[in-house]
Order: structure tokens, then C-alpha cells, then sequence
């Protein structure tokens, strides 16, 4: 666009460059958006159209026939509400360890030399190479009753019972900060490392102390990709299905978890779409809210 | 399909292709679809049961896989039947009948003479018999575990963590026989108003003793495996196959829930009379003898106990056995009708508690 506009300046005046210069334009926009059709193509078929069709399913009872009856179930049994509560609560608690855990991390990583960084970025990224069961598998084998943290703890004399360390809130807790973290760091290390270096020189130079000056300047500049990373996080968290099932225990029922329960029980997918419609219209809800309080702050992570 | 003279245009091509592959269809009616739940089960099945009965018939037999009855009414809603027999649990099956998505099956084509009563419902005929029991780890217990309702939830005569089934089924039946219930009155009970109240009470008298909701057979061998709990409740197929690779459990049958899965036709099933003749051949008494041979659930048709083709020590370990069965109560399919979105709402509020 602007390479186009530069040309326009420069060449001779005559309607008749300036003409061809725009159906250039027009050809390239259109031979970009030909590029970007596949895509679109595939988001509208696997995204848009299954979505639409369960968001109709919603408001269908057994019969076919429109009815509020899925909502209203969700209203009168107390268990839906509670499911929603613990799918937010379970999100949020995630999304706040791995703020706390990962921010410093970034910041470690941001302030060595880049080939370092580089190196310690893939021991960062190395989790994501294996599967998420497999991890999730990991854990439990490391934190069960006759697990490797327990028969370790209990042979170097540091609690005598076997503590319950998974099949609870904790135990999932564990599993999806270690499955999230990845997602948070990296978009916070890309926004730290294009800080400019310079800023800080000239705090200093002002006579401000390094701790008010990360205040001041570092951490402020470092909010869009702690913003990005954490809303990634955290509506990642909502629809977490196999970590909760298999480290829960049975006592953490989020909502896909209970979206699969109920595809089991009643005859009726859109007993479970309408779960996943509500999930969907308060994430959206929330993240319209988050974006409002960060003033505008770039939620999508699309950059700055 | 003829080598075509000329050069056909493309639509034609694709016509001629389509009304090909549509004549070819009756030349594979021969062939059935059968549909299981994959895994060591279904490979029993296979090698017991759906091989050898295609032999017998001069069929071929197509298997796949499925995960729950959720598939098969996508299927049928579609009109899009391409599966000619489902192995399914008896519960899942009656509700899916009462729905409209299988077909009645034909008992005059089908021989339950002799089979257990109540294993041949209109929709689906019994394949195998598999017990809801109680279990324990014997390196807690040794031998002298639990041996009633009352036993599992009395947390003082028998300390340790519990594991219990996150959903409703089976899991209403154990609390009232812990609760005083007599087996024959348990679903009189649960069929008044205020009987699944008393029931989801006495669990959850026992929650805080529950470490692990299960919520899948290979989890509840899993747990058993890992020694991660004390008593568990499960099914009996599943702790035997634990047990083979050193897991610390037992089991009894005492009160256990006596269950089954079956065969059903789903609604519109492209060889329905073929299914009927199949269904006929592998409820016959020897092919549910072989098929113990493979996991320890018994046969539903009576007679595979007769004649030693089950070895006589063996018998007694399967749960159809009927000195294991009288100690059992059979799991009454029309309550769960009528009944389970109902009991499963609740219970999942007192899971949620």
C-alpha cells in the first residue's frame, strides 16, 4: 500500500498511471485474497458451519421443536452452575500461576544473550513436541499414592503417610500449568525482547533505581504480551477436557467435561451444545470485559 | 463394470461410476457390518464369535469400532445406516429402542429358549454377562475384604480410600443395600419419590472417603493396578485381566449387579434379515462358551455351561454362573428408562457439592 502510494507521488502527473496503479492494486489485493481463500474456505466449513449448526441444535428439544428446555435444565439443576464456577475458577487459578511462574521466566530469558536464550527457548518449547495425554499420563505416574513424589518424600523421611497429591484440584492444577506455560512465555518473551534497551539506559540515566525503572518502563512496555499470552491461556483453560478428567479424579467437572456426560445421558446433542454456547458467550463476555479494563490492550495477540 | 467405447465426458463418467457402484451393492449383500467397542473385548469377539459365525453362514464380516450409542443416532438421524450390527451395553440399548433407533429383533429367527431371563429385550439379545461388584486391594485387606454394601461403606471396620463410579449407573443400588435395603426392594424403593434422595445421602455419607470418581473400565483396572485406592467398585471382566498382570486384587460377587451387553440392529440396517440369521448363529451356546475363553464374562444362553465346553472350575468365576448369580441382583433396564436422566441429575449435583 504504501510502496504503491510512493509511485503514485513520484510519477509523472496523468490519470492514466495513477488508473493503472490502482488496478494493480485491486489485482494484488485480489490475488491475496485468493491466496487467503483456501483458509477462509476451511474456517467457514470446519469452524463456522458445525458451530452455527450446534448453536441451532441448542434451542431444539427431542421432538425437533423449539424450546428453551436445555437452558431452563441448566438453570434448575444447581450442578451446571457449579460446573461453570469450577471451569472459571480452574481457568483463572491456571492462568494466575502461569503468570507468576512464567513472567520471570521471560524476563530471565529476554536478558540473556540471544543464542542462550535460543537454547533455553527449546528446553521452553520441548513440551510441546509430546502429547498432551502422554504428559498428562506423567503426572499422574509422578504424583499418585505409590508415585515416584511420594515413595521419594516418604524415603527420605519428609512425611510418613502418602499425601494425596493428585485426584483433587491440585493434581489438575499442576497438569495444565505445565501444559499452559509454554503458551504464556511465548509471546511475552517475543514482546520483552523488542523492548528497546535504550529506554532503560535513559531511566537510569535520569536517576531512576533498576526496580522503579522495570516498574515504570519494562513491565508497562511488556503488558500487550503478558496480555496475549494470559488470555491465550486462559480461554485455552475453558475447554479443557483429558488434564481434569484424568487428574481430578472425578471432583473437578469442567464443562467439556460435563458436555461429554451429557452427550452420553440424553439422547440429544443439543443438551450439550447449549453447555457449549453458554461457555462460549461468557468467555466472550469475559474477554470483552478484560479488553475494556486493559483499555484496548491487544487481547488476540495479533501483535502491536 | 464393461470397459466403456468411447471416451465418456466427465459428468457421464461419474454417472456411469455412480450406477455402477449402486448395481455392485447386491453383490456384496453378503457382507456384514459389525460394530463393537474395540479393544481386548471386541478381539474376543471376533476370534469367538463374529469369525467363525461368518464361516458357518458363508458371510463376510466388515468390523469396526464406535465409542457409545451418541454415534449410531447420528447415523440413523442421518439416514445414513451403514452398520448392520451394534454391540452395545443392555441399559444404552433399551433407551436407544424406546427412541426409535433399532430395529425389533426377530425372536423367531432368533433362539433365547434357554437363555438367562430378562437377557432378551425387544431391541437387543444378550451376548455376555458382566457383574458390577465390589473389589479390594489385598495388600491392604489380604483375603477377609469387603463382603456386602454395608462392609464398603463402613469406613471404621475397614479404613481406607474408596473409588466409586462417576456415573449413575450401578450406583444407586449398592447405597440402598448399604442402607438396609434388601436386594429384591431395591428398585420398589427407587422407583418411590424421595428413593434416589436416600440413596445419593448414604454416598454421600461416604464421599469424604472417595478419593477417585472412576469413569471408565480401563480406569478402575488402572487404579487397582497402581494400588492408588483400597476398595473399589468395577467390573468383574476387568479386575480378573488387572489380576493376570500382578495387580493386588479381589473381588466377590455378593450383591453385585448382574449386566449385560447385547446385540442390537440399528434402524435401517442395509442387510436387517442377514443381521437376524447372524444374531441367530452367535447366540448359540458354543460360540458364547469360546467367547469366555477370552475375558471372564459369562454367557447369557444357559446351555454354554453344558456339555464341559467350559472348562467346570472356570465356570464358577464367571458371574452367570448360577451359584455367582444367585448372589447377584439383575439390573432392572426399565428403571433406567424411565428413570436415569432424572437420577443422574441429581447425582451430578452431589458430585458438584
Amino acid at each position: 500500500m504504501t510502496a504503491g502510494s510512493i509511485h503514485a507521488a513520484a510519477g509523472p502527473a496523468g490519470d492514466f498511471h495513477a488508473a493503472a496503479l490502482r488496478r494493480d492494486h485491486w489485482r494484488e489485493r485480489l490475488g491475496l485474497a485468493g491466496l487467503a481463500a483456501p483458509a477462509l474456505l476451511l474456517v467457514a466449513v470446519t469452524m463456522l458451519l458445525p458451530v452455527g449448526w450446534l448453536f441451532s441444535l441448542s434451542f431444539l428439544d427431542d421432538g425437533g421443536a423449539l424450546s428453551l428446555a436445555n437452558y431452563r435444565r441448566m438453570l434448575a439443576e444447581p450442578s451446571y452452575t457449579r460446573t461453570f464456577v469450577t471451569t472459571f475458577e480452574i481457568s483463572l487459578a491456571t492462568t494466575a500461576i502461569c503468570i507468576l511462574l512464567g513472567y520471570p521466566l521471560a524476563y530471565f530469558l529476554s536478558q540473556l544473550p540471544r543464542r542462550i536464550a535460543n537454547l533455553c527457548m527449546i528446553a521452553v518449547l520441548l513440551p510441546f513436541w509430546t502429547s498432551l495425554l502422554v504428559r498428562t499420563y506423567a503426572w499422574l505416574v509422578l504424583l499418585q499414592r505409590s508415585g515416584l513424589v511420594n515413595s521419594w518424600g516418604m524415603k527420605l523421611g519428609l512425611w510418613s503417610e502418602p499425601l494425596q497429591l493428585v485426584h483433587n484440584t491440585g493434581g489438575t492444577l499442576v497438569g495444565m500449568v505445565h501444559i499452559m506455560l509454554p503458551f504464556l512465555v511465548l509471546p511475552l518473551y517475543g514482546t520483552m525482547r523488542a523492548i528497546d534497551r535504550n529506554l532503560l539506559r535513559a531511566a537510569a540515566s535520569l536517576g531512576s533505581t533498576p526496580a522503579h525503572g522495570f516498574r515504570t518502563v519494562f513491565f508497562p512496555l511488556s503488558l500487550p504480551g503478558l496480555t496475549a499470552g494470559a488470555s491465550l491461556v486462559f480461554v485455552l483453560c475453558l475447554g479443557f477436557y483429558v488434564t481434569p478428567a484424568m487428574l481430578g479424579g472425578g471432583k473437578v467437572t469442567m464443562v467439556s467435561n460435563r458436555i461429554a456426560n451429557d452427550i452420553e445421558l440424553f439422547f440429544n446433542w443439543g443438551a450439550a451444545s447449549a453447555l457449549g454456547v453458554v461457555l462460549l458467550v461468557i468467555t466472550l463476555v469475559v474477554l470483552v470485559l478484560a479488553a475494556r479494563l486493559s483499555r484496548g490492550a491487544d487481547l488476540f495477540g495479533t501483535g502491536h | 463394470m464393461p470397459s466403456q467405447p468411447t471416451m465418456p465426458t466427465r459428468p457421464a463418467l461419474a454417472l456411469v461410476i455412480g450406477l455402477g457402484l449402486l448395481s455392485a451393492a447386491p453383490a456384496w449383500a453378503q457382507e456384514l457390518t459389525v460394530v463393537s467397542f474395540g479393544g481386548s473385548y471386541q478381539e474376543g469377539q471376533s476370534k469367538a464369535l463374529f469369525q467363525p459365525a461368518a464361516k458357518a453362514l458363508g458371510i463376510k464380516i466388515k468390523e469396526e469400532t464406535y465409542s457409545s450409542i451418541a454415534d449410531l443416532r447420528l447415523k440413523v438421524k442421518a439416514g445414513a445406516v451403514t452398520w448392520d450390527v451394534v454391540a452395545s451395553g443392555s441399559g444404552s440399548a433399551a433407551r436407544a429402542g424406546a427412541e426409535g433407533i433399532l430395529e425389533k429383533l426377530d425372536y423367531k429367527v432368533i433362539d433365547t429358549s434357554s437363555f438367562l431371563p430378562g437377557t432378551a429385550q425387544d431391541y437387543c439379545v444378550g451376548g455376555d454377562v458382566f457383574s458390577t461388584v465390589m473389589a479390594w486391594n489385598t495388600k491392604t485387606y489380604g483375603q477377609n475384604g469387603p463382603q456386602s454394601w454395608a462392609d464398603f461403606w463402613d469406613v471404621k471396620k475397614f479404613p481406607g480410600k474408596r473409588s466409586y463410579r462417576k456415573s449413575v449407573a450401578g450406583a444407586l443400588e449398592p447405597a440402598l443395600m448399604a442402607d438396609g435395603v434388601p436386594a429384591d426392594k431395591v428398585y420398589e424403593v427407587l422407583s418411590q419419590p424421595g428413593g434416589i434422595e436416600r440413596a445419593i445421602k448414604k454416598i454421600r455419607e461416604l464421599k469424604p472417603n472417595i478419593a477417585v470418581w472412576w469413569s471408565s473400565g480401563a480406569q478402575h483396572a488402572q487404579l487397582m493396578k497402581d494400588g492408588e485406592v483400597d476398595m473399589i467398585t468395577g467390573w468383574n471382566g476387568r479386575f480378573d485381566v488387572a489380576a493376570k498382570d500382578g495387580a493386588k486384587v479381589a473381588y466377590t460377587f455378593n450383591q453385585g449387579l448382574l449386566d449385560y451387553d447385547c446385540f442390537a440392529v440399528p434402524k435401517g440396517a442395509p442387510h436387517k434379515d442377514l443381521a437376524m440369521k447372524f444374531l441367530a448363529e452367535i447366540s448359540k451356546p458354543q460360540y458364547q462358551a469360546e467367547f469366555t475363553k477370552y475375558i471372564t464374562y459369562g454367557p447369557t444362553n444357559k446351555k454354554a455351561y453344558d456339555g464341559g465346553a467350559i472348562d467346570a472350575a472356570y465356570a464358577k468365576t464367571l458371574p452367570s454362573h448360577p451359584d455367582n448369580a444367585r448372589k447377584q441382583l439383575p439390573i432392572d433396564l426399565d428403571w433406567y428408562i424411565k428413570f436415569e436422566a432424572q437420577a443422574s441429575a441429581a447425582y451430578q449435583n452431589m458430585l458438584t457439592e
